[in-house]
Formats: C-alpha cells, sequence, structure tokens
C-alpha cells in the first residue's frame, strides 16, 4: 500500500540532478521497460516501471530501501526501447548513485571500493599470476595503479560511504 | 599494419589468461599489432552504481593513456568497452574535460574505443579474415552469446542491430562452424547481478545453457570475461539449482578463430578451459 502522505516532493528533483537523472520526468508509465527487462523476466520483484513511478510519486523511503533497486543489470534493453527516449538503465542508476548518497549501499560495492583504493583494480596480481603469464609469453602487468586511489579521494566518494 | 593499444581490465590478465592469449595470436595471423598499456587499471565500471562521476574518471584515465599513446583502444571486456567508450564521449564534453583536468590528467587528442571482436569486424573485415581459415570448422554447432554491453547502449555504440544482433553470428560462420539461430539471443548472462543475488544470476545464466543443451550446441562462443564466468565458471551450479546435466563448453571467439586458423590448441590457451572442449576437438581432428 503506497500512502502518498509520506510523499517527499522534493525527491525527484534530487534524482534529476543526478547524472542519468535527467529523462525522470518524461515517463509516461508504459511498461516497455519492465516488459523488455531480463532480469524481471525471471523476478518479478524487480520492475523498473515500479521504481520510475514510486521516484515520482516522491516515495523516497521505499525506493531508497528496497534491496530490489540493486538487481537491476544496467544491460540497457529497456534503453533500447524505451518511446520517450530515456535512458532508462542511467537513470536507474542515477537512484543507486542517490542511495549511496543517502546511507544505502550494498556491502559488496564497498568491498570493491576497498580493493580499487588499495590496487586499482578489483583482482590481486600477485607473484603466482606473473609467473603464470610469463610462461604463457603475456607480458608483466603492474600490481597496483595508485592513480585509482587518487581519483577516488578527488571525487570524495570514500567520505560519502564513511558517512 | 594495423595498431592498436591493447586496454586488458581486471579479469582478463588474472582470470582468463587463455582469451588473452588467443586474441594476441589471432591478432598476429591477421597481422594486427597490440600495443600494451603500462599503469591502465579497472575500467571504473563496478563503481558505477556507487558513484558515476568517479567511474568516469577512473575510465577516462585509461582512455587517456591510450591518447597519449596516439592509438585507438580496443578491449577485450563487454562491460570495459561501454565504460571506456562513454568516457570517450565525455572527454569531448567541456565541462567534463574541465572536471578531468582538474583531477591531474590530460588527454592530448581524441582515440577511438572498440571491443577487439568489433575490430575485427570493421577494420580486418569478413572477407580478409576468410582468407587466414587454413581449417573450416564445419562440422561445429556453436551458439554465439554477444551479452549485453557489445552493441547496447546503442545510442553510444552505434554497431550492429540491437534487435537482431548479426556480428558474432557472421565471425562465427567465417570460421565455417555453423552459427545457431535461438530465441533470446540478446539475453543477460545475469553477472551483473551475481554479486547481488546469486540466485538470480543462476537462473538468468540457465536460461541460455538449457537453449544451448536444446540446440545441440558444441560450444557457445563469448566475447566477455564476465558471460564466460556465468556461463562456464557458473554451470556446475546451474546444474545443480535446477538438476540438469550440461557438459556445454564456452570458447572465447579468438579460440574458435585460431582453431580455424590451424593454431594448435596451446597457441589459444584450450588448456584453461574449465568444461574441457574434448567432444568438439574430436568432430574436427582430421
Amino acid at each position: 500500500m503506497i500512502d502518498l502522505k509520506n510523499s517527499d516532493p522534493e525527491f525527484k528533483w534530487e534524482i534529476i540532478k543526478k547524472e542519468g537523472g535527467e529523462g525522470l520526468l518524461k515517463c509516461f508509465g508504459c511498461s516497455d521497460c519492465a516488459a523488455s527487462c531480463p532480469v524481471r523476466y525471471f523476478d518479478e520483484r524487480y520492475n523498473p516501471r515500479k521504481i520510475i513511478r514510486l521516484t515520482l510519486l516522491g516515495m523516497k523511503d521505499i525506493v531508497l530501501s528496497s534491496p530490489f533497486l540493486w538487481f537491476c543489470a544496467h544491460c540497457h534493453a529497456c534503453t533500447e526501447r524505451c518511446p520517450q527516449g530515456i535512458k532508462v538503465a542511467e537513470l536507474i542508476n542515477a537512484i543507486k548513485n542517490y542511495a549511496v548518497e543517502q546511507g544505502y549501499c550494498p556491502e559488496g560495492y564497498k568491498i570493491q571500493l576497498d580493493l580499487l583504493q588499495k590496487m586499482g583494480r578489483l583482482y590481486e596480481v600477485e607473484d603466482f599470476d606473473l609467473k603464470k603469464r610469463q610462461r604463457l609469453g603475456l607480458p608483466p602487468i603492474d600490481k597496483t595503479i595508485p592513480d585509482v586511489a587518487k581519483i577516488l579521494e578527488h571525487t570524495n566518494i570514500l567520505k560519502v560511504l564513511k558517512k | 599494419m594495423k595498431k592498436y593499444a591493447l586496454f586488458l581490465g581486471c579479469t582478463v590478465p588474472v582470470r582468463a589468461q587463455h582469451y588473452e592469449l588467443s586474441a594476441r595470436n589471432v591478432a598476429k595471423e591477421l597481422g594486427i599489432e597490440l600495443v600494451d598499456m603500462p599503469s591502465a587499471s579497472c575500467c571504473g565500471f563496478p563503481m558505477k552504481a556507487v558513484d558515476a562521476e568517479t567511474s568516469l574518471l577512473i575510465a577516462a584515465r585509461n582512455v587517456a593513456l591510450a591518447s597519449q599513446m596516439k592509438l585507438d583502444v580496443v578491449t577485450l571486456c563487454n562491460s570495459c568497452t561501454a565504460m571506456l567508450s562513454d568516457a570517450q564521449v565525455q572527454l569531448s564534453n567541456k565541462e567534463f574535460h574541465s572536471k578531468f583536468k582538474q583531477a591531474g590528467f590530460s588527454y592530448p587528442r581524441e582515440v577511438k574505443v572498440r571491443h577487439f571482436v568489433r575490430m575485427l569486424y570493421e577494420d580486418i573485415g569478413i572477407e580478409n579474415i576468410k582468407k587466414h581459415v587454413k581449417k573450416p570448422l564445419n562440422p561445429l554447432r556453436i551458439m554465439p552469446h554477444y551479452g549485453c554491453h557489445y552493441m547496447r547502449p546503442s545510442q553510444l555504440y552505434g554497431f550492429d542491430n540491437t534487435e537482431v544482433p548479426h556480428t558474432l553470428d557472421e565471425l562465427v560462420r567465417v570460421t565455417g562452424a555453423n552459427s545457431l539461430e535461438y530465441a533470446d539471443k540478446k539475453m543477460c548472462c545475469g553477472g551483473s547481478v551475481l554479486g547481488i543475488d546469486e540466485d538470480l544470476a543462476i537462473t538468468m545464466s540457465n536460461h541460455k545453457l538449457t537453449v544451448a543443451k536444446e540446440q545441440k550446441a558444441d560450444a557457445m562462443v563469448s566475447i566477455c570475461p564476465f558471460c564466460t564466468v556465468m556461463y562456464e565458471d557458473n554451470q556446475r551450479k546451474a546444474e545443480a539449482k535446477f538438476d540438469k546435466q550440461y557438459g556445454i563448453p564456452v570458447l572465447y571467439y579468438p579460440q574458435l578463430l585460431g582453431l580455424s586458423f590451424g593454431l594448435d590448441g596451446n597457441a589459444v590457451g584450450l588448456r584453461f578451459n574449465r568444461i574441457k572442449p574434448d567432444a568438439l576437438l574430436g568432430k574436427i581432428a582430421g
């Protein structure tokens, strides 16, 4: 049950300001995104149209606390079909980015961020890997790329997550 | 000689060396020079859901490395292709470019970003590739899996047909193998939700494995390490969850192409495939 008494009228404007959120107001609710969505095909708990409608209605708490927001595979099947030309996958991503700012970040992403800060890549390059590469005649690769940590510092994302 | 900067990303150089090895060896056969990118990092895609700007800056830094090398980029992973292509477009936007400079980087000249397989299709071309096929793989039934970020979003790529994709089918057919037509060719592997809900991800990857079995495919062909994780590394999990027996090998496209060029199993790293393609090799032997 959705009770509009809990609506936050500012929510949609916050999303529109985010990178990828621009198209939100163009949605007329046709559900082409949901019909094209491979995730929804297998699990109806995820529904991009519903997330967009709830956002337009200002149901901030429901949208941000829902685990299903994170089910979007970012495959762009919806983006290809939207008759309003909304970059739907980017819009869902904008809502995810906003959720992170508001303190809702899945643990998995925090772990990945930690790895990127330490190494600049997701998988550790061990001596074993370098030897294997050498045996195969593949060139060596850097174990760490410190520039990535510099970017994370520059955009302040680590502080946002620690809030 | 055609020359490109090779962007490896995180997964390929440590978890899918057979993809890298076969791509390098196929490139050599085709007279393509692949130049390594020292200090290339993660593409940035894993951080997109957390903060789009951070991910774009990480991606842009990688594009800028190639720009300093004065070379267009080719990538082996679909998600890396999407992320780097997005950054490449953003770099020509004044506002983003100045953010990039403020972060301490420079992008001296414009360079293109494409998937390695797209580069084969566009720059080498089916007719030229055909000239290198010494051992046509005629009896094989191959199921091509494109993956999402090879051609979507079309606004970013303007390549292939997002509703009825065909370029990978053509590239499979040039090896002499049959490229299987099947429903839901565009279906996502589920890799992006693996870290969020494994059960759902496995249900998604199971879908195409079922089709591959029904169609009696000798192998699936993948062009993305993420998709291969879902179809090959996690195939056992799908078998257990749905009480099925698949045993479908998953080859990277350059492995298949290399075999048709007459390269031996070692040159395309076949021993690193988790599901052994022995039956397939038996069919094309002799």
